[in-house]
């Protein structure tokens, strides 16, 4: 965006010589031509990751958690940080999908399909994690309130159940939103469909959806009830996650700062998530023309804000730590950062707090190969933060008798490892199969043969 | 269903490569030729559409806020009685009903049931999933605009439609059979 005069220009969000049949045909070539070797290679690599997680975590069910590198103080370690990682991640589809859409933002249209699809294999991935962490995955029914013979509630007065009730609403709206979505997208596919088999599956999919104007009228606003109900609710289960900490009594989790420093922390890093999928996926499917540099660019900005929201968070918790004289709360930030974590600590500060700052500059944050590097080193910062915040607060708690170091064992980083290949696996069949971006939201925004049109133009 | 219902709907169908021609004809056909039974049809919705056709707010919000206030009220609902009634159980002495540790998980049932009633809402106002609806015209879905008038309407004159219909910029126009 410039300004001359009185005047703002706007650089177009979809290349303007695109005309609608354009938008169909290129969303749509990958669903309809054999896949190429690079996405082979891609699906190889995270279907082998899935494998060699289930297999570890079949092993471990099998022997116990003890296998694990969790000790006494040390009872949540990295399967507790990987669930808050990948809630996190989450969070990028829903803004991006719901909240830019109650604010009007039009560059929205080209990446909310591919953010929402992220955010449900997310929410997915992360909802493995409280269960196997429990290492008995077959009572994962007890989660939820059921009458059953032994008469007994859950406690709601838990966070861990908020937490239950919030991530499966999230899973559940998020999908309902994203079908929605999709409906008419799986239409237009259907009309392409050469293949009778092909055509038989979308048409079922598509639920006979013609576009029609009476239909329209209804949809749109379905549309706009589900983005204003999810608005809140997302910003609702990071806040919840963050109460699984914030409610106990734990020095360095017991803060007040937690849900809006949890949900931007999400943000942050979902979108640094988003850009490391959109630069793979504008590059292998061929989509420049719809996911432009300025819509990269836009994300940037964002990460820049969120990362800042974050550090001053960080720098916050220290300064309370130290205002609020408490001697636990002073020695359990003294030891996060100087302690034997310290390298988590300062990995996180690095990754999180300086690395967003090159996106000042408008030539880096146009740059690909620098966005992308960066985005992989906020989700590492990321998932530092969350490792961070777990770990270093309990290690050593009130008794130095029973202080202790935490090192994650393989089972630990191969089940880790499988989360990965769980999530790019959908991802990847995903690509393949629904269109990757939105394409009627693309065709209402675009310009094309719309110039004599005073109510539609802009 | 009426008999009526099932039989398929005939007519004539217009098709426009531009949303703008397919609001100005909707605009004379409904409006000032008076035809009721007038669908039309776009890959994408078209903003002054609903206004040309005659077309009403959509009513879903009242079933999501009814909805969702019953979802406000049932999750509230089914932990105050499983902690107070079904099986009082004192948790760190406070009273049985706490309400301020209720508010996350009444949220979500809020949310949760707006939501799911919002979807099905939606697709039972359009009365989907419904496959017996022919496609009329593989174009619809993609890059095409299209109006439908209905022969069965009572100011339906073929002529002068296609008389009306040839003042805008329509590109082909289809006789359904």
């Amino acid at each position: 965006m410039e300004i001359r005069g009185n005047k703002i220009i706007t650089e177009p969000l979809v290349n303007p010589e695109q005309t609608y049949a354009d938008v169909n045909a290129d969303v749509c070539k990958p669903l309809e031509s054999f896949p190429t070797k690079k996405w082979w290679v891609c699906f190889l690599i995270a279907s082998g990751s899935l494998l060699i997680g289930s297999a570890l975590a079949t092993d471990m069910f099998r022997r116990g958690l003890g296998v694990l590198g969790l000790n006494q103080p040390v009872g949540w370690g990295v399967f507790i940080t990987n669930f808050v990682f990948w809630i996190g991640i989450g969070h990028a589809g829903t803004l991006i999908s719901a909240i830019l859409f109650l604010f009007r933002q039009k560059w929205r249209t080209a990446i909310n399909r591919s953010a929402e699809a992220m955010t449900i294999f997310a929410v997915m991935t992360a909802g493995l994690f409280p269960v196997i962490h429990t290492g008995r995955p077959w009572y994962a029914f007890w989660l939820f309130p059921y009458p059953n013979q032994r008469e007994l509630w859950v406690n709601f007065r838990s966070p861990l159940v908020w937490d239950v009730f919030a991530v499966s609403t999230y899973f559940t709206i998020s999908l309902l939103f994203w079908y929605v979505g999709l409906v008419p997208d799986i239409a237009s596919v259907r009309d392409r469909c050469k293949n009778q088999i092909r055509k038989f599956i979308y048409t079922v999919l598509s639920l006979g959806w013609r576009g029609e104007a009476r239909h329209w009228n209804h949809y749109e606003m379905a549309y706009l009830l589900l983005a204003a109900l999810s608005t809140p609710l997302v910003l609702s289960v990071h806040s919840i996650v963050s109460f699984d900490f914030a409610v106990s009594i734990l020095p360095g989790w017991h803060t007040t700062i937690f849900p809006p420093y949890f949900v931007a922390g999400a943000i942050f890093s979902g979108f640094a998530m988003v850009v490391t999928l959109l630069v793979i996926a504008r590059e292998v499917f061929n989509l420049k023309n719809y996911i432009t540099l300025y819509h990269m660019e836009n994300m940037n900005k964002i990460m820049l804000l969120t990362g800042m929201l974050v550090g001053y968070a960080y720098l916050m918790e220290l300064f309370i730590a130290w205002y609020s004289g408490n001697p636990y709360e002073r020695f359990i930030f003294a030891n996060r950062v100087g302690g034997p974590f310290a390298w988590s600590y300062w990995i996180m500060m690095t990754c999180n707090v300086i690395v967003p700052q090159i996106f000042w500059v408008k030539k880096w944050r146009r740059s690909i190969p620098i966005m992308f590097v960066a985005s992989l080193l906020i989700n590492i910062g990321m998932w530092f933060e969350r490792f961070t915040i777990i770990v270093t607060s309990l290690h050593r708690d009130f008794l130095p008798s029973s202080w202790d170091y935490y090192i994650p064992t393989r089972y630990d980083w191969g089940i880790t490892l499988g989360s990965f290949g769980f999530f790019f696996t959908f991802f990847l069949i995903f690509c393949r199969i629904l269109p990757t971006i939105a394409m009627f939201e693309v065709k209402a925004i675009m310009k094309f043969g719309k110039k004599e049109y005073g109510e539609l133009g802009d | 269903m009426s008999k009526k219902s099932k039989q398929k709907a005939t007519g004539l169908l217009a098709i426009f490569e531009n949303p703008g021609d397919l609001v100005n004809a909707a605009k004379k056909i409904s409006g000032r030729m008076a035809i009721n039974k007038v669908e039309a049809y776009s890959p994408f919705p078209v903003h002054g559409l609903d206004h040309a056709l005659g077309l009403k707010r959509s009513w879903i919000p009242w079933v999501t806020l009814v909805l969702g206030l019953a979802g406000w009220c049932l999750g509230f609902i089914l932990q105050a009685w499983t902690s107070a009634v079904d099986w009082p159980l004192n948790v760190g002495g406070k009273p049985f009903v706490s309400w301020p540790a209720f508010i996350p998980v009444t949220f979500e049932c809020m949310v949760l049931i707006g939501g799911i009633a919002t979807t099905i809402t939606l697709f039972a106002a359009c009365s989907l999933p419904r496959f017996d609806k022919p496609v009329l015209d593989h174009s619809l879905t993609n890059d095409r605009f299209a109006l439908f008038v209905d022969r069965t309407d009572v100011n339906f004159d073929e002529k002068r439609v296609e008389e009306v219909l040839k003042e805008t910029h329509v590109s082909e126009i289809k006789n359904i059979l």
